[in-house]
């Protein structure tokens, strides 16, 4: 009998196949008593070294994999095993008698039961890390069973939650999807399944558990549900579905290095947003025709003192060449109050996103934006260099932020040092103010760059953090639209250019309304570039101004969605 | 003896990275230091170990007093204050 159970969409596509039941090990019971504490004392010493082995080499081997917060319950795990408090009540119970794998595993338990008391969901969720170590240990002291193996065929892998200690031993090429009972779209598991390009539905909630082991599964990522058993009618159209959506996955990455032309021959970059090296390397293999936005925060962020000129004009330099002459736009350091740096000192703002960030920051600090500004002209010189300034909201800053880049260009100049020759100077356009008086600032820039993250919750006055709201933050929406349409038409004509770089750029339904509007370059998350280049090649540039130009009247965001999906279905079918 | 009396207001207070920045702070120094949820009404616990420290629960807001004895609880103190107001460099993206 067929069952369908909806969850929260975190990662596109249609996948079809058996469930595995993603299960921790089993443990046979504990021995209580040990043998001489000595003994025990040396056994158990041996597993949390042991232990600690595997957690480095773990946090070595997933460093691209993992986020930085992921990669941070590794290092608290470490310093975990090493808990004097921990130890203090292990060693007690050594000393009575007990083995060590019964004082370890009670001392643990301990801890996990004061964490899991705790009010705040935060610290709730740490007791989860705790056992996770204390398991890690017990499986060197007993020798204990390996964690069940994924089967040898492709499955839908079927979980509660999964931890990053967890996903890690999962074989990519064996994953088809994720379920998971709980979790959000920034779990562990969404997280690594947007990573590997597989769906992902997530907080299914109980229901979940009725799902045996092997049943078959039809998991839809783009509306967040999933079928058990579903009717062979049912799996026939899936299959075709997932046959198609792979066959235009494989089309998609075929040409993926082609440039984007519209049916009619206009050309619009495909570029992605980057805050890595690695993502950078990454963007280039997926087909890439620029980086749309580097992120330069992963060069200031946790760590004690600001980076060196040095260390930044190394950084560029590497991403530059990584690019292989390709265009890089860098966008300077955005920070606020939501992510203050210790040697930044900020105080603290009621409403950090309303407060003093991105080049506010860097008004106030002007000596780290002048040293960010030299090591960028210095990194630059042979490539083509973009920069970018976010969360500009008045002429007036822009103004002193090309006065500055000109005061460190003829500084740079008298010192002899050769200065990039393809460069471009622009800016972010996320406040709505900006994006209203676009005329007024097109003539300091050469582009502009629409974050349409920002721009939407400012516009619609919807956090996008919180999930009361979320919803309401579409980047669809007409209102926000119309200010896309208003920078668009500020740059007409003048041979300045304007990007999206928000999420809206990397949405299938927005693309052909943003070309639409008049944006020549979509940077989107790099795993994104073919199929966006795809969706690119499906439209004429008049197809997609008469639906923009329809798009704009429209009265809300699901409207929108609408006319999209009606224009695509004669294209699709 | 040494003790301060902080506010946190990173983020998600003495929890994951912040937790870890502050038992490592903590672990370099031979003072015997304690820290406890004042908020919270919790016992002080050893400020050198993770676990303990997490069990205090201490979220964005709390106010935490710390407490340093021993032949260098003056720099103790003044390591642990400064992290705590510098938001543990955290990273809110």
């Amino acid at each position: 009998m067929s069952r369908r159970l909806q969850g929260l969409p975190a990662s596109p596509g249609i996948a079809l196949g058996p469930a595995w039941w993603f299960r921790r090990a089993e443990r046979g019971p504990l021995r209580a008593r040990g043998e001489d504490p000595a003994v025990e004392r040396a056994r158990l010493e041996a597993a949390r070294q042991q232990a600690a082995a595997e957690l480095a080499a773990l946090q070595e081997a997933n460093r691209d994999r993992l986020s930085p917060e992921e990669l941070a319950i590794f290092e608290a795990q470490t310093l975990m095993l090493q808990d004097p408090e921990l130890l203090a009540q292990v060693e007690a119970a050594l000393a009575e008698g007990a083995s060590a794998e019964a004082a370890w595993s009670q001392a643990v338990e301990a801890f996990v039961a004061q964490l899991a008391a705790l009010p705040d969901p935060y610290f709730q969720a740490r007791a989860a890390d705790v056992r996770d170590v204390g398991n890690r240990v017990l499986r060197h002291l007993m020798g204990a069973p390996e964690e069940p193996a994924m089967p040898a065929h492709p499955v839908i892998v079927v979980a509660d939650d999964l931890l990053p200690s967890e996903t890690v031993r999962l074989d990519p090429q064996r994953v088809l999807a994720f379920v998971t009972e709980g979790g959000g779209p920034t779990a562990h598991a969404a997280i690594l399944a947007r990573r590997l390009g597989v769906p992902a539905v997530v907080a299914v909630g109980s229901a979940l558990r009725a799902i045996p082991d092997g049943a078959t599964l039809l998991v839809d990522g783009e509306a967040g549900w999933v079928e058990i058993e579903p009717a062979p009618e049912v799996i026939r159209q899936a299959r075709a579905r997932q046959a198609r959506w792979q066959a235009e996955r494989a089309q998609a990455e075929a040409v993926a290095h082609e440039p984007a032309l519209t049916r009619d021959g206009v050309q619009i970059e495909v570029a992605a947003n980057v805050g890595s090296l690695e993502d950078a390397q990454e963007a280039f293999r997926r087909g890439a025709d620029a980086i749309g936005l580097l992120r330069t925060e992963f060069l200031y962020l946790e760590r004690t003192a600001a980076p060196t000129e040095e260390e930044e004009v190394a950084a560029y330099r590497a991403l530059l060449e990584a690019m292989g002459g390709k265009p890089v736009v860098v966008r300077t350091l955005d920070v606020g109050g939501d992510k203050p740096l210790p040697y930044l000192p900020m105080p603290s703002e009621p409403n950090p996103f309303l407060g003093v960030r991105g080049v506010r920051l860097s008004r106030q600090h002007p000596d780290l934006l002048r040293q960010q500004l030299r090591a960028l002209l210095r990194a630059g010189a042979g490539f083509p260099l973009r920069i970018m300034f976010p969360m500009v909201s008045t002429v007036e800053e822009i103004r002193w932020l090309r006065a500055l880049l000109d005061e460190v260009r003829a500084a740079l100049a008298r010192e002899g040092i050769p200065l990039p020759e393809d460069l471009q100077v622009g800016m972010m356009v996320e406040v709505p103010a900006a994006a209203l008086l676009a005329e007024h600032f097109r003539p300091w820039v050469d582009f502009f760059s629409i974050g349409t993250n920002d721009l939407t919750q400012y516009v619609l006055a919807a956090d996008r953090t919180n999930p009361a709201v979320a919803g309401m933050a579409d980047g669809l929406h007409p209102a926000v639209l119309r200010l896309i349409r208003q920078v668009t038409a500020a740059a007409e004509g003048t041979g300045k250019w304007v990007g999206v770089c928000g999420e809206l750029a990397g949405d299938l339904q927005a693309v052909p309304v943003l070309i639409g509007l008049g944006v020549r370059e979509l940077s989107v998350n790099p795993v994104r570039v073919p199929e966006v280049k795809a969706a690119v090649r499906r439209w004429s540039l008049q197809e997609a101004q008469a639906l923009a130009e329809a798009a704009l009247a429209q009265e809300d965001a699901p409207a929108v969605r609408r006319l999209v999906r009606d224009a695509l279905r004669p294209v699709s079918d | 003896m040494q003790q301060v009396t902080l506010t946190l207001t990173n983020a998600v207070g003495l929890h994951a990275r912040p937790a870890a920045l502050f038992v490592q702070t903590a672990a370099r120094f031979r003072s015997n230091i304690t820290v406890r949820n004042l908020t919270r009404g919790t016992p002080p616990v050893n400020a050198k170990a993770i676990l303990a420290v997490l069990t205090l629960g201490a979220e964005h807001g709390h106010e935490i007093e710390i407490v340093a004895e021993g032949p260098d609880e003056e720099e103790a103190i003044a390591a642990l204050q400064a992290l705590v107001e510098s938001r543990f460099g955290e990273d809110g993206g």
